[in-house]
């Protein structure tokens, strides 16, 4: 039941989104606006480009991360249908875990992309199975923190405007974490030698995702 | 109110006594510390009286903020939402205070205004959390939604600000270490003396009392606040039942 409601949920996420292409595309294209920004700024021609390219990258998912979880939740609202979601007969969490797995596809769709991307524009190979490991981890806290802040941030005046500001701060372990992984491995360090960012990334989403699951029917108390 | 003098009054006058005395401890009682090599150094520490005392009133805020979300967000009591709000305001407020005088201290102490230490980083990231915090109440209108997802937001914020740390730990620090553990990076720690350390048990003293002070005097306005808007509202809704109700009679 619970889990035949997240599937609900999370597969018609994906399938308005795959009639629209907004999302996605979007999201796509400010990743990749965001690495040729930094390009320019900061001219990224350095000596040693894997002790930079991880801070791109990141940067680059986070903020294209923020553009998909804003849609998540003001689409629901602005049709009405939230509403709708609400009166069905399925506990509050199931929403939730729907919506994350949502915009966790969205996301790992992006950096699916995005990183081929980056290794073709600066030649540092970030497509290694343990950066992988690192970038996954890092995408699903953001998605668990983002969705449940999402809702919130709905709910809000100047409700774009709130979900970075509401954000940024709680994930800046998160960031601290990949990049500092992300970049060990680039120069070199096996997973076993960065095991204090490993284990940081995972207890972040262990924690989050048991609060997130305690706190969510708060947000959606009301219909609206 | 008929009550002019509660116990709250007299809390308050016993705190403005005690940070008049805190200035004489910190400034004038409390030795230089002896191990700091240079003049400026050894005035520059006195500020710590001062410093240690707006960290302990921010960590009060931030921890009062924590108990206060989850009891609203248990029990329901708009009590509990007035704490809540008001604790993180005096977090807030305080927490830049830290910040001031620590850079204020760290200019002739590190040479630099700010680094990018661990504690530092945390800290800034920390006030930013509660300014967001505190956004996020001001951009809801309705104050049983608002006490709703500032209770849930209190929560993640302050269960994200150990693991911030750790996270920021990953680098090394040149904070000084006050309380046990040495840190032999550390640049500007100084020894304790008894006239030291009777000084900055004052300081804590005296600036846990104004923060109880505080909490209490802000969540009576709050509360207040709540009414007067509760009455505001009645009238309101009063006076436009009167107008509709007007051309009927005629």
């Amino acid at each position: 039941m619970f889990w035949s409601a997240v599937w609900a949920i999370f597969w018609k996420d994906v399938r308005a989104e795959f009639r629209t292409k907004d999302i996605l595309t979007g999201m796509l294209v400010f990743a990749i606006l965001a690495v040729l920004v930094f390009n320019f700024a900061f001219d990224l021609r350095v000596e040693r480009p894997q002790a930079v390219i991880p801070g791109v990258m990141w940067v680059a998912i986070v903020f294209a991360g923020m553009l998909g979880l804003n849609r998540s939740f003001i689409l629901e609202q602005d049709r009405g249908s939230l509403a709708g979601i609400l009166l069905a007969p399925v506990d509050r969490s199931a929403i939730y875990a729907g919506k994350v797995l949502g915009n966790l596809v969205f996301m790992i769709t992006v950096e699916v992309i995005l990183l081929p991307v980056i290794v073709i524009l600066f030649n540092v190979n970030v497509l290694m199975p343990s950066v992988l490991f690192f970038v996954l981890l890092g995408t699903v806290g953001f998605a668990i923190v983002g969705t449940i802040f999402s809702a919130i941030a709905v709910n809000t005046r100047a409700r774009e405007v709130m979900l970075p500001v509401l954000l940024l701060p709680v994930m800046v372990p998160v960031l601290i974490a990949a990049v500092k992984g992300t970049a060990g491995i680039l120069d070199g360090e096996t997973l076993a030698e960065q095991m204090g960012a490993l284990r940081l990334l995972i207890a972040f989403d262990v924690i989050f995702l048991g609060m997130a699951f305690l706190t969510f029917d708060f947000v959606l108390e009301e219909t609206g | 109110m008929r009550k002019r003098w509660g116990w709250l009054e007299i809390l308050a006058v016993v705190a403005a006594i005690l940070v008049a005395l805190n200035f004489y401890m910190g400034l004038i009682y409390a030795p230089d510390p002896s191990n700091l090599q240079t003049e400026v150094t050894r005035k520059a520490q006195h500020i710590f009286y001062y410093h240690m005392g707006m960290n302990v009133m921010a960590g009060l805020g931030m921890f009062t903020n924590f108990l206060a979300s989850i009891l609203y967000l248990i029990t329901r009591r708009r009590f509990w939402d007035a704490v809540a709000r008001s604790a993180a305001e005096i977090g807030v407020v305080f927490g830049i205070g830290v910040l001031v005088s620590g850079s204020l201290w760290a200019r002739p102490t590190w040479n630099t205004w700010w680094t990018w230490d661990p504690r530092l980083t945390t800290a800034t990231i920390t006030v930013l959390l509660y300014a967001a915090y505190l956004m996020l109440r001001n951009a809801v209108e309705d104050p049983e939604r608002q006490a709703r997802f500032a209770g849930v937001y209190g929560i993640f914020a302050f269960l994200s600000v150990p693991i911030t740390f750790m996270s920021i730990r990953l680098w090394r620090t040149i904070h000084p270490t006050v309380f046990g553990g040495g840190n032999p990076a550390a640049k500007g720690a100084f020894a304790l003396g008894p006239h030291i350390r009777a000084a900055m048990q004052f300081s804590s003293i005296t600036f846990m009392i104004v923060f109880f002070v505080f909490l209490a005097l802000r969540v009576r306005v709050a509360l207040l606040e709540e009414r007067v808007n509760a009455l505001r509202h009645h009238v309101d809704t009063r006076l436009s039942q009167g107008a509709e109700a007007e051309p009927i009679r005629r």
